[in-house]
């Protein structure tokens, strides 16, 4: 009977002074929390991607909680809809944007642009760029070892083993940015996204002059400026050799398309206007897909 | 015998198929291009126009900035075109085309043979000359020469180190340069260190090559050069790196970076470097010319060719039996820290030490198998870093944690790489993580 | 071009060493101690370690080629140490079932599990082992299969652990060391011939796939642990308690070839040392005062779990940190 009662008697001294410990550590170590960030986090996808420019869902909610001014902030994942649903939950404007989508503009499929060498080194996109050109001639096009690839996590880009290019499911992109930073030769973008997948843009990023842009590959952009002439929205600027559309601007017209002698203009999801009288319309609409490019 | 603390590779040396070859004058090239950026730092700042006549040694490139060199036309002729043209790895780059007309010197440069010895400048007028020379390491680095002279304040030098290293495999440029220029370099030697103040100097070479060693001590016997010492070194790659050749010498560790190597007092230059200090402080010959030895298993004769800067790449491998009718990977400097080249019609520069041409199977890497933890890249590390962990670092990105793991210690000396049994390319993934965490502190620093 | 022109970052030599080359020069160092076994324990020697091998190949096969869909990784001939390691492990009387299941933990357990090669946290051979010495207590104890060679009293039907354990400090006067060093003794079918394994090691180490550390490490703190207890004993047992210790047992096979195992050892030589010392020190510890006779699986085991915490404690000395003269 005496152990039985020491024994109790033990741990309920135990037990309180444990408690009583217990208390002061979490006295001493609490975090101050402002409750409305939990909330917010659930309304984020909680894909933890860093589109954001934030470490994760988290760190983007306690900034909506605490900044005043949430324009600048933008979830590319969760889209126009949640940030809306988080803005009217902190009695806060919502930011503006429209949806995106990621574009890799490059158009020196192999068949365009010859390989010269072949990389030894390190399957990487930034090994290889560090170190020199590439194997084609142009040191500006798609190296093809899938940096985008290894930091999408949607599975929504991949490269095509035919072209040696990589190319974007516009369907599982969710525009957060991450590819954009992985490429180290700065091709891929964030256009704005049209019904259908639609789009018009300059896939080749070489400021190389004309002359040697032609040598590395038949399909880049020699900087003519024939479609900075033609385009009626004045999307289209050339600078250093090298054609570029403003997606913002860009109202698809296509006209710059059939200008552009060395195909470098890619018109997606649409048929390409009929060519000038002289030339039948016929040639280009049987390659047309709703998918697929249909102009090179 | 005396060698570096810690890490290290023995690499077969492949020197035999160069060395015994005596340097040989190349013709003169048809044309040259001339890079602005030969060495580290800020690129030259052209100062010759299309159409303008030059003379062979004429200043064509000035110095943009302390960290920069000046760059001296190689040739005499005109000046085709100032333009941006592809360098080895095909990346464009600012550089002069001339084409060539006879070779007419400028008047000042003394082109006689004979061996001029006395020197009545001061420390600050001999690094003025090798500034208007453009010296810069000819080892590869090329660090300009005369920044590397120019003692910081508050520093000593206390002992000059030469480099005659040369652990680079296939490389013979500097053996044969000890060899046949073996006085130029000991008037050098005598030069540099009345430049940076010191009565000591050690010419370190690695015991493979026991006959540049015997020749040098025989010649310092013979011309009473005093404080200058050969010191034989165990065969031991990367016994020419700067930090470890200084352990090797003095015993002493340069401290990580931002240390430099003043801070143990020690100075060290390259052997083809001091032969250039010697014909720009002696013979005002500026940096136009160098010894670049053209070697591989499978090329027909390979040869150590005093080429002009600018000769296309082609020519020298042309001057040395074509590439062979194998798979190829042509490299300008050696197998360890070479560069692959993609074109050949592009210049020898000032830090070309050879071309060396891999062929056959070894061209190509072979497929790398999963790590085993065999833990050869750690023992073989001459920096003290785990090549296994940070590369798989910088492989996923991990930038702070490697920076914490000392990333930016590595000397890419390719040990690791080399003992690797898996075949990881360990290297390719470091060298990133180097870049792009060098990148990092210094936008750090920049914002602070 | 013909011919492919290629283009990589330095370096572009690669030393001679494979893992491929490792796995073989293993392969070869143990072919000493296999010759001993089997001229000790006859021909099933030989037929045990095929099954091993055999099995633990076409698991490793089978599970890289069905289930990781990787590259196939059995021409590393790791999966051929591991079941040559297994074997060593076992004693000769053993059915060939539970060699096939202990090859089926070592490999799909203890390696694949893990991702393959250079993942795993334990050694591969000794999962193996200790699940089949767990799951098989009498049959992996069962040493009285018939000796081809030697007298007689050597193999009493008790390995001299067994004997130590049993009667004390008894085993070591009646133990014949010259016997034991040349394998002439009751125990798993690797373990026994000391002098063979030595001169598997001296050729590891002469190849450099081992390095010193940790064998000597394992061994010196047997020998100095070996030694305090022989102090206490009094008489010659200061020395002949080491010398028992080391040539007893797994002692030899598990330092020279199962603690230098490279995925599940340190990094650094500094590393190596501690983690030789703490497997020495386990190892007698249970040989002491454990239940079973024989602890150096269990040691190692327990080691190997320690090894990331090694590795991150004993990194290697940054150059230009410390002055070595």
């Amino acid at each position: 009977m005496k152990v039985l009662i020491l024994t109790v008697l033990t741990l309920c001294v135990l037990g309180g002074l444990l408690a009583i410990v217990l208390y002061f550590v979490a006295r001493k170590f609490k975090v101050e929390e402002d409750p409305r960030i939990d909330d917010v986090e659930k309304m984020l996808p909680g894909a933890n991607c860093g589109g954001c420019g934030f470490a994760g869902c988290r760190a983007m909610a306690e900034a909506l909680v605490k900044q005043d001014d949430i324009s600048s902030l933008y979830c590319p994942v969760g889209g126009a809809d949640v940030m809306k649903g988080a803005a009217s939950y902190l009695g806060k404007a919502a930011p503006e944007k429209g949806p995106e989508v990621a574009t890799v503009r490059c158009g020196g499929v192999c068949s365009k642009r010859p390989k010269t060498n072949s990389f030894d080194g390190a399957k990487s996109c930034a090994v290889a760029s560090s170190l020199y050109v590439g194997e084609s001639a142009c040191s500006f096009g798609c190296l093809g070892y899938g940096d985008c690839v290894e930091v999408c996590q949607f599975g929504a880009i991949k490269v095509n083993p035919e072209t040696g290019i990589a190319e974007v499911d516009p369907d599982k992109c969710t525009a957060c940015g991450a590819c954009v930073k992985a490429c180290p030769k700065g091709l891929i973008e964030l256009r704005k996204k049209w019904p259908k997948d639609r789009a018009v843009y300059v896939a080749c990023r070489s400021k190389d002059k004309g002359a040697v842009v032609m040598k590395a590959c038949k399909a880049g952009c020699i900087g003519c400026g024939k479609c900075e002439k033609v385009c009626p929205f004045g999307a289209i600027t050339v600078e250093n050799n090298l054609a570029f559309i403003d997606s913002q601007k860009c109202k698809l017209c296509r006209k710059c398309v059939n200008e552009c002698p060395t195909g470098a203009i890619k018109l997606v999801g649409m048929e390409p206007l009929p060519k000038e009288p002289k030339t039948p319309a016929a040639k280009p609409a049987e390659k047309s897909d709703a998918k697929t490019e249909t102009k090179e | 015998m005396k060698t570096f603390p810690i890490g290290g590779i023995h690499p077969s040396d492949n020197k035999q198929w160069s060395k015994a070859k005596a340097i040989e004058v190349l013709d003169l090239p048809d044309q040259v291009t001339i890079p602005l950026a030969q060495h580290i730092g800020a690129p030259a700042t052209a100062k010759v126009a299309k159409g303008d006549k030059v003379l062979t040694g004429q200043l064509i490139g000035e110095a943009s900035s302390f960290m920069s060199a000046n760059i001296h036309s190689p040739i005499s002729g005109t000046v085709a075109s100032v333009d941006m043209l592809p360098n080895g790895q095909g990346l464009r780059q600012q550089m002069i085309t001339i084409k060539r007309e006879g070779d007419e010197w400028v008047d000042t440069i003394d082109r006689s043979e004979e061996l001029k010895r006395e020197c009545g400048l001061s420390s600050k007028e001999i690094i003025a000359k090798i500034k208007d020379a453009g010296v810069v390491g000819m080892g590869g680095a090329t660090f300009p020469t005369h920044v590397k002279l120019s003692i910081p304040d508050g520093c000593k030098a206390e002992i000059l180190i030469i480099n005659g290293v040369e652990c680079e495999p296939y490389l013979t440029s500097d053996y044969r340069t000890m060899l046949e220029l073996g006085e130029r370099m000991l008037v050098g030697v005598e030069i540099l260190m009345k430049a940076v103040g010191v009565d000591r100097a050690v010419i370190g070479v690695e015991n493979n090559k026991p006959d540049a060693i015997a020749h040098l001590r025989e010649l310092i016997a013979k011309g009473g050069y005093r404080g200058i010492e050969v010191m034989p070194l165990q065969l031991r790659y990367p016994q020419g790196g700067e930090k470890q050749l200084i352990a090797a010498v003095t015993g002493r560790q340069v401290p990580p970076p931002p240390a430099l190597p003043i801070h143990v007092g020690a100075v060290v230059c390259n052997a083809s470097t001091t032969v250039a200090v010697y014909e720009a402080v002696q013979k005002n010959k500026p940096l136009i010319e160098r010894v670049v030895t053209v070697t591989g298993k499978q090329i027909a004769e390979p040869r150590n060719l005093l080429t002009r800067m600018g000769t296309p790449v082609e020519k020298l491998i042309e001057r040395a039996g074509g590439l062979p009718d194998t798979d190829v990977k042509v490299l300008n400097g050696g197998p360890m820290m070479g560069r692959a080249m993609v074109n050949l019609s592009s210049p020898v520069t000032k830090g070309c030490s050879g071309l060396t041409v891999i062929s056959g199977d070894e061209a190509s890497r072979g497929e790398a198998s999963a790590c085993i933890k065999c833990g050869k890249c750690v023992s073989a590390c001459p920096m003290g870093l785990e090549p296994y962990l940070i590369s798989k670092m910088s492989r996923k990105k991990l930038w702070d944690a490697a920076e914490d793991h000392n990333v930016t210690d590595c000397i890419e000396c390719g040990c690791c790489s080399y003992s690797c049994p898996a075949n990881i390319p360990l290297l390719d993934y470091i060298r990133l993580g180097k870049q792009t965490v060098m990148g990092i502190i210094r936008a750090r620093a920049a914002k602070k | 071009m013909a011919n492919k022109f290629f283009v990589s970052p330095s370096p572009h030599v690669h030393g001679d060493t494979t893992t491929r080359g490792i796995m073989a020069d293993v392969i070869l160092a143990l072919i000493p101690a296999l010759v001993v076994s089997t001229w000790v324990f006859g021909f099933n020697v030989l037929l045990i370690t095929a099954v091993s091998i055999l099995s633990c190949v076409v698991f490793e096969y089978a599970i890289q080629r069905f289930m990781l869909r990787g590259r196939n990784t059995v021409g590393d001939l790791s999966a051929v140490v591991t079941g040559l390691l297994l074997a060593f492990n076992l004693p000769a009387g053993i059915d060939w079932w539970i060699v096939v299941i202990g090859a089926f933990v070592a490999i799909a357990i203890g390696k694949m599990t893990f991702g393959g090669l250079g993942k795993n946290p334990f050694n591969p051979a000794l999962t193996g082992r200790i699940f089949l010495l767990i799951a098989y207590p009498v049959q992996m104890t069962d040493f009285s299969v018939v000796p081809a060679h030697g007298s007689v009293d050597a193999f009493s039907g008790a390995t001299m652990l067994t004997q130590i354990k049993e009667s004390g400090m008894a085993a070591v006067d009646n133990a014949d060391f010259m016997q034991m060093l040349g394998g002439v003794m009751n125990g798993s079918m690797g373990e026994i011939g000391a002098l063979a394994l030595i001169l598997g090691g001296l050729y590891l180490l002469w190849r450099k796939v081992i390095s010193w550390h940790i064998p000597v490490a394992v061994l010196a703190t047997m020998a100095v642990f070996a030694a305090c207890m022989g102090l206490g004993e009094g008489g010659s047992l200061v020395y002949e308690l080491p010398l028992f210790h080391i040539l007893a047992g797994g002692a030899l096979l598990g330092a020279i070839y199962m603690a230098t195992d490279y995925s599940t050892s340190p990094m650094t030589h500094r590393g190596m040392l501690i983690y030789g010392v703490g497997v020495g020190a386990l190892t007698m510890i249970i040989r002491l005062w454990g239940a079973y006779p024989e602890g150096m699986s269990f040691a190692i085991f327990i080691m190997n779990a320690t090894v990331p915490l090694i590795n991150k404690y004993c990194r290697p000395v940054r150059f230009g940190v410390k002055h070595v003269k």
